[in-house]
């Protein structure tokens, strides 16, 4: 199944500002988290995720620093601020006004199963 | 993984970094997170199994196109996509030690400039109610010394240099004060549109950092006054504004801010502005594209029209040039306003381009002002013979003298090239060489005009 771009951009904000509301971290281990989270269905290009990181810095619902390991080569690591868990907080409140009207929506039509995508689209 | 394979990994990392540096969008901290984020993912790769040489395409794929990549960044970085003069520069190269300090040194040098204008209120000559004329003489003695000394700083200028530029000023301020010049006197202001003129080429030495003998280097010295001229008017205006919202306000709560602004905010802000436009001029020279060029291109047609209806006016009317007071004057500036058009647009042209319609306009607006001013000439000289010469006269005749030789032969050179017999360097040549007449000549007024005429 391949989740369609509005989707990923839509769900792209709340789900960073969660992981890093669990700690600290840098853009590749966010995006790796994205990935096991959403068992390899959200996929993103890679890239897209810097001017996110970016615009969510400039709003100030993160904060980035540079951290230099001992040995090894400088890293831009992204920390949640308070706005941005009141921000995270807003979407989850959005995001499950639409889960529950989508529920609502499932169960009055159950006579709609999910299909499954065609075979010469699998390979996709 | 190999020694070899990593090098070729390297090499391959080395050129997409490049790519991206290249995408005004992304600054250079960017390029670095996103370089990290593409090592991460080739580790990730090659653990997995994959070569090196696999793993960074693929990393490369996922990493999204630089197109794709640059938009989204000029998106959330709208601003990039205007060329910033940032004042504190990124901390990027190691080189940034040296250009971290010029700022600092910019500040100290403006700073100087400033105050130096203030120590004659020491001695109880204030520049608000200076009716003498210290400052007309002086004003020059106090503000380009720092600029000098701020570019002999930039250049790191050899200390020969150094104390050839020195004995310039030192002899700059004798020929100002040693001379008996009367509050009011022809010599008083002759000395005092001369002698900025003679320590601007003697600035202009600082800032070829002591190779002043190279014609590229006084090129770029032609570039450099055209553009901090149009700064210096750009802060100048900023200045103007500051200076009557502090008059106003002030007054608005019934205290007279007018002797401070004459006395403090109006001279301590020209000598600081004369510095900050000239860092200006050198932060922003590889940001923004020269404006000098940009004026020439739109003023060189209008001005060559207007030369040539005046042409045809005065063949029309068959009024001669009437010869008032000023009107040498006024010619002297209508060339140096043509020699400029010209100046520039030979420091903006690319030396190689085959002529073209711009370069006829110029020779058309060249030819015509040396036709105006052999006019003004013919009708000056029987005046002069008349009425015997005064250092006025004299100082406008012999500029007018010497802007017509250097246009009559620039003339030459132009049609020369216009008609394909001649490259465009000689002309730029011609140009750079003849600065040495301006200095001879400005020197000459400064220091041998007033005792010529008894200073007076």
């Amino acid at each position: 199944m391949r989740i369609t771009k509005d989707l990923v951009a839509a769900s792209a904000t709340p789900l960073v500002l969660g992981i890093l509301a669990e700690g600290e971290s840098y853009g590749y281990a966010i995006l790796k988290q994205v990935n096991e989270l959403s068992g390899g269905q959200l996929e993103w290009t890679d890239g897209l995720l810097y001017p996110l990181l970016h615009r969510l810095e400039r709003l100030g619902h993160v904060e980035a620093s540079w951290q230099t390991p001992p040995e090894g080569r400088r890293r831009k690591y992204y920390r949640i601020t308070e706005q941005g868990l009141a921000e995270l907080a807003e979407q989850r409140r959005q995001w499950a006004a639409v889960v529950d009207a989508l529920r609502g929506v499932w169960n009055s039509t159950q006579a709609i199963q999910p299909i499954t995508a065609p075979a010469w689209e699998g390979g996709r | 993984m190999t020694i070899a394979g990593d090098s070729e990994l390297e090499g391959q990392i080395a050129e997409w970094r490049a790519y991206v540096h290249r995408r005004r969008e992304m600054h250079s901290t960017d390029a670095e997170e996103l370089e990290d984020h593409l090592r991460n993912r080739i580790t990730e790769l090659t653990e997995s199994g994959l070569r090196a040489d696999e793993a960074f395409l693929i990393a490369v794929k996922r990493m999204g196109t630089l197109d794709e990549l640059s938009r989204e960044f000029a998106r959330e970085h709208s601003e990039r996509l205007w060329k910033q003069l940032v004042l504190a520069k990124e901390p990027s190269a190691p080189a940034a030690a040296r250009s971290r300090r010029e700022l600092p040194v910019m500040l100290l040098c403006a700073a100087v400039a400033a105050l130096a204008v203030k120590v004659p209120s020491l001695f109880g000559v204030d520049i608000a109610d200076d009716d003498g004329s210290f400052y007309v003489r002086n004003m020059s003695l106090f503000v380009l010394p720092p600029l000098a000394a701020y570019f002999v700083w930039q250049r790191r200028v050899g200390p020969r240099v150094i104390g050839a530029l020195a004995a310039l000023f030192v002899l700059g301020a004798i020929a100002a004060n040693a001379y008996p010049l009367d509050d009011g006197s022809q010599s008083l202001a002759i000395t005092a549109i001369h002698l900025p003129l003679a320590l601007w080429l003697v600035v202009g030495v600082a800032y070829t950092g002591g190779d002043w003998r190279s014609d590229r280097r006084r090129m770029d010295f032609v570039r450099f006054s055209g553009e901090w001229l149009i700064y210096l008017n750009l802060l100048g205006a900023g200045g103007g504004m500051l200076m009557a919202f502090t008059a106003g306000t002030f007054n608005a709560i019934g205290l007279d801010a007018e002797e401070f602004i004459g006395s403090w905010l109006a001279p301590c802000g020209f000598a600081a502005a004369v510095i900050v436009s000239a860092w200006l001029v050198e932060a922003k020279q590889s940001v923004i594209e020269n404006m000098a060029p940009v004026l020439t291109r739109v003023f060189t047609p209008l001005f060559a029209a207007t030369l040539l209806a005046f042409l045809v006016a005065v063949a029309w009317t068959n009024n001669g040039i009437d010869v008032e007071r000023d009107a040498l004057i006024l010619f002297d500036l209508l060339l140096v306003v043509v020699l400029g058009l010209l100046l520039y647009s030979i420091s903006a042209r690319d030396l190689t381009a085959p002529p073209g319609f711009f370069d006829r306009m110029q020779l058309a607006l060249v030819v015509s002002a040396l036709v105006i001013d052999a006019l003004v000439l013919l009708a000056i000289t029987g005046r002069i013979t008349e009425w015997g010469f005064t250092p006025n006269k004299t100082a406008a005749l012999g500029e007018n003298i010497i802007l017509l030789a250097n246009l009559a032969w620039s003339a030459w050179l132009l049609l020369g090239f216009v008609r394909g017999r001649m490259p465009f360097a000689h002309l730029e040549r011609w140009q750079t060489r003849y600065m040495v007449v301006y200095a001879a000549w400005a020197w000459t007024v400064v220091l041998t005009f007033p005792p010529l005429f008894d200073f007076a």
